[in-house]
């Protein structure tokens, strides 16, 4: 009896064995998914005027050009503000997938800005990964205008502004990505014991992408202590179009900020949507690769 | 007797799964590159970990490779390949089924080089086509090895070149596969 069903399982054995495989690639495909981090969440690593999740891959050089025209209501006298201009010049180098660092040249107040960007949390799909990505960055502005009483004595500190920022964000699907990120923003000087030295806020930001090349972003920072002795700030907001042309990314939008660094526009914006106080602006973002990331 | 019948069915087991272990080849580090080049630009991506088993049996052999693995020198190009060509959300995978034409010619135990002829189906950006390659198997104790040359159309792929850009990626699209392969152990 034993010796008949050992012979069965035996001939069972040999006839599932020798069955013909229907698929020969799953024998040495994986079972598990392997881990995979999401990219393109923008096309750009700035939403519009704030940082966006993405960071640059490491080894490419972005120059970008912010530039920014004037007031559209200030009417046909201005040509609709298109006879001003801010601008701010910027290079930014990634030293890792995760670090970026950056410097820019912004017109107004002749500031110079240098930033370091960390992609603390990457999301990824696969076993053991973030559904969300978490990028800290911290920035320091300098003011380049003459001091306004030069028979004091001056310090160079009392250019300095410094920012940061912990950007928390999701690429929900192929065409919709979200993202928040607390801010905080301290001035080492102020012009009167009424001002703030501290701002705190929050940036919201997103992009729905229309077609492959083509996506509308929106850029909002909400300013929780906007008013500032007697004057009320405003909460900048940006929409805007990004436009890829091959090597190129271009940002048409349209915004009340004021500035084009997140001191400027995050402590000085005082245009009001409402009021027509918005200007039209473009980013130039051109990326060279210097590194060869397939020879690390 | 009860002992006979077991030691005879251990060594029958045995027996036939080594016999099934010989008749298959597989790797997971096959080496697809494909090159572009127009007199304004010229760019190539490598792959290292395509999947590839042949059953010698049938000379059935199968790779897959997924369109994210393909590494550029630039990180742009890499990105608008996988979000604006090969829409590799959608389309994860690149899918080669086929079967070697002339299998009887290629002795898997003997070490030598061999000529082949491969029919198949090619599957990219979702679109199947019929195609036919030669390569060559290179068999060595310490492997097999195959190789292979073709030439892909974007538009038979379904794979659209915008007008700024089309002096700058090929139409013709040259697809080298270098794989090493081991015997399949279950």
């Amino acid at each position: 009896m034993q010796t008949r069903l050992i012979l069965f399982f035996l001939i069972f054995y040999i006839k599932s064995a020798s069955a013909q495989q229907p698929d020969l690639l799953s024998l040495v495909e994986d079972e598990k998914q392997p881990k995979e981090f999401v990219k393109n969440s923008y096309k750009s690593t700035r939403v519009i005027m704030s940082h966006s999740l993405e960071n640059l891959a490491g080894g490419v050089l972005d120059f970008r050009i912010l530039h920014r025209f004037g007031m559209i209501n200030e009417g046909a006298y201005q040509f609709f503000g298109l006879d001003q201009a801010t601008i701010r010049l910027g290079l930014d180098y990634a030293v890792t997938d995760r670090l970026t660092v950056g410097i820019g040249r912004s017109s107004y107040k002749k500031e110079v800005d240098g930033f370091v960007k960390y992609k603390l949390l990457w999301q990824a799909t696969g076993p053991k990964s973030s559904p969300v990505s978490v990028i800290y960055v911290g920035g320091t502005t300098v003011n380049g205008l003459k001091f306004e009483d030069e028979e004091v004595e001056n310090y160079f500190t009392s250019r300095l502004g410094y920012y940061h920022q912990l950007i928390i964000g999701r690429k929900f699907s192929e065409s919709l990505t979200l993202q928040i990120a607390p801010t905080f923003l301290h001035l080492n000087i102020v012009p009167e014991t009424l001002n703030r030295h501290d701002i705190y806020g929050a940036q919201l930001g997103g992009r729905i992408k229309l077609t492959k090349r083509l996506a509308l972003t929106a850029d909002y920072v909400f300013v929780a202590n906007g008013k500032d002795g007697d004057v009320e700030y405003k909460h900048p907001l940006s929409i805007g179009f990004d436009i890829e042309t091959g090597g190129h990314v271009f940002q048409l939008h349209f915004t009340n900020a004021t500035g084009v660094n997140e001191r400027a526009f995050i402590t000085e914006t005082q245009g009001d949507w409402g009021k027509g106080d918005i200007q039209f602006g473009f980013n130039i973002s051109r990326v060279f690769t210097i590194k060869d990331k397939r020879k690390k | 007797m009860i002992i006979k019948t077991i030691s005879f069915a251990v060594v029958a087991l045995l027996v036939t799964s080594v016999g099934l272990a010989q008749d298959k080849y597989f790797t997971k580090e096959g080496k697809i590159t494909f090159y572009s080049k127009t007199p304004v630009e010229e760019f190539d991506a490598v792959n290292s970990a395509g999947l590839s088993i042949i059953d010698t049996k049938t000379g059935a052999i199968e790779m897959s490779v997924l369109i994210k693995a393909f590494e550029f020198k630039k990180d742009l190009m890499q990105q608008h390949f996988n979000e604006n060509y090969m829409e590799s959300d959608k389309f994860p995978k690149a899918v080669f089924k086929g079967t070697i034409s002339n299998i009887a010619e290629i002795n898997f135990t003997k070490p030598g080089t061999y000529k082949a002829g491969i029919d198949g189906k090619l599957t990219m950006h979702g679109v199947t086509r019929d195609i036919t390659v030669d390569a060559i198997f290179i068999v060595s104790i310490a492997g097999v090895i195959a190789k292979s040359e073709f030439i892909a159309l974007l538009d038979d792929y379904n794979i659209k070149v915008p007008g700024v850009v089309k002096n700058q990626i090929s139409q013709q699209i040259k697809v080298e596969i270098d794989n090493t392969y081991k015997p399949y152990v279950k």
